[in-house]
């Protein structure tokens, strides 16, 4: 399989950039780790006259942990953040939930940036962004801004971000508590067939703040503030896990697709996210 | 049509400076622009892993790579890891261990599973299968393919404690 011809441009700092995508509009994209742009590229499926390689812009490398605030730029690989110690020990649920994205050798190649940006319901990181209610950070022609990851997504593969705008870093604040990402695929590299990402925090033995968001069960992740409400100031019991699951199963609509019909994976997910609170509990 | 653009790879260890479309695979330059056809093409979907090789100390999936992005590139094939008169230790594991039937998984297998042992040089059996993920083998059920990889970080390892 040959992609269709296209130019190859590698600039080296944000604003050359943005020029390349100003100077060829819709026939230009720009790609990070290219695990799902060339796939894509090669079935023909995608056509491209200008591929813009943003490996050599110094400024979208680069994870900062500083106080309570984590910075990560978006072309950070997954193996890059799943190396990382300051990270796993700010966010133990993103080295967790990068170890079940595809294998190691896409996770060499797959960034962060990639991941979120691209806006497949399948993507793992973005529920776990939500779930840390992290806030985005888009510059384009126009200026920078930064959109709550929670406000991102829209439908499958439609984001706020516009076509002239990159993804260049993400930030969120440390999240005390304790983190789970569950997941269930068919086969190891396998996009989820329902996954969630649960940070519960405990103050004595009631729940003081909790957040969940779910994979691959919509045609967007999907955060539910009602899941958390149903744990906050409980003490975490079973009770208050089911409570929390019937509540995010309220805000899921899966549809059916090659890993099941949509009542399945309705099934699937009620057993993931009970899985996935519990787990982040008896970590808090 | 797109010009042609200069890259310049170290391929184990030699420095290649090739002319190449922007949409030409790593794969396929190796394969037909330097006779390495040690990497093998199985899927061409980035699922199997018969096309890994070693690209700046990390292993990747050649045919999901255009061979563009890797100008300036450090790359190890099967055939920078040992020789028919000097076997690689995973290659000699892989023999005494049968990992391997019909053997077009092989060098992706070994290519694989010498950068695990780089970055995890005495990994449990679970790490082994886990880091060995993205290689698929039709033939052997991977237990042999398991069963030389931990063969050979034993080895690997006697031979580091003896060098000491």
């Amino acid at each position: 399989m040959i992609a269709a011809a296209f130019e190859y441009h590698r600039p080296v700092d944000i604003s050359a950039a943005f020029g390349l995508l100003a100077d060829h509009g819709s026939a230009a994209r720009v790609i990070a780790g290219g695990h799902s742009l060339i796939p894509m590229m090669k079935l023909r499926v995608t056509a491209i006259d200008h591929l813009v390689d943003l490996r050599d812009v110094a400024e979208l490398r680069g994870v900062e942990v500083s106080g309570d605030r984590v910075r990560i730029g978006a072309m950070v690989t997954q193996h890059e953040m799943i190396a990382h110690a300051g990270l796993a020990a700010a966010a133990p649920i993103l080295r967790e939930a990068a170890l079940q994205i595809a294998d190691p050798q896409v996770r060499v190649r797959g960034t962060i940036g990639g991941n979120l940006a691209n806006g497949d319901p399948g993507n793992d990181l973005p529920a776990v962004m939500q779930c840390l209610d992290a806030a985005f950070t888009l510059a384009g022609p126009r200026g920078r801004r930064t959109v709550a990851a929670r406000d991102f997504y829209r439908s499958a593969f439609v984001t706020d971000r516009a076509d002239d705008e990159i993804l260049t870093e993400v930030t969120f604040a440390r999240a005390p508590g304790g983190h789970a990402y569950e997941k269930q695929k068919r086969k190891i590299g396998d996009y989820a067939t329902a996954a969630c990402a649960a940070v519960v925090a405990k103050t004595g033995d009631r729940v003081s703040a909790a957040a969940i968001a779910m994979t691959n069960l919509a045609d967007r992740p999907v955060w539910s503030a009602a899941a958390a409400a149903a744990l906050v100031g409980t003490s975490g019991d079973a009770a208050a896990i089911s409570a929390a699951t019937a509540a995010a199963l309220a805000a899921i609509d899966p549809a059916d697709d090659n890993r099941g019909p949509a009542a399945f994976k309705r099934h699937v997910a009620g057993v993931i996210i009970g899985r996935a609170i519990a787990r982040a509990l008896s970590r808090a | 049509m797109p010009r042609k653009q200069a890259i310049s790879l170290t391929v184990n260890g030699e420095i290649r400076e090739l002319l190449v479309e922007p949409r030409e695979l790593l794969i396929h330059v190796l394969r037909e622009g330097l006779g390495l056809t040690g990497p093998h093409i199985g899927c061409e979907t980035s699922h199997c892993g018969a096309c890994t090789v070693d690209m700046n100390g990390g292993s990747v999936k050649a045919c999901t790579v255009f061979a563009v992005q890797a100008d300036g590139a450090e790359i190890t094939t099967i055939e920078g890891l040992g020789s028919p008169g000097a076997l690689h230790v995973l290659q000699e594991t892989f023999r005494e261990h049968h990992g391997l039937q019909c053997g077009y998984c092989t060098p992706g297998m070994i290519t694989r599973a010498h950068r695990l042992l780089q970055e995890n040089p005495r990994p449990t059996e679970a790490e082994v299968r886990f880091g060995m993920a993205g290689n698929l083998c039709r033939c052997t059920g991977y237990q042999n393919i398991v069963k030389a990889i931990l063969a050979a970080a034993d080895r690997m390892a006697a031979m580091q404690e003896a060098a000491e």
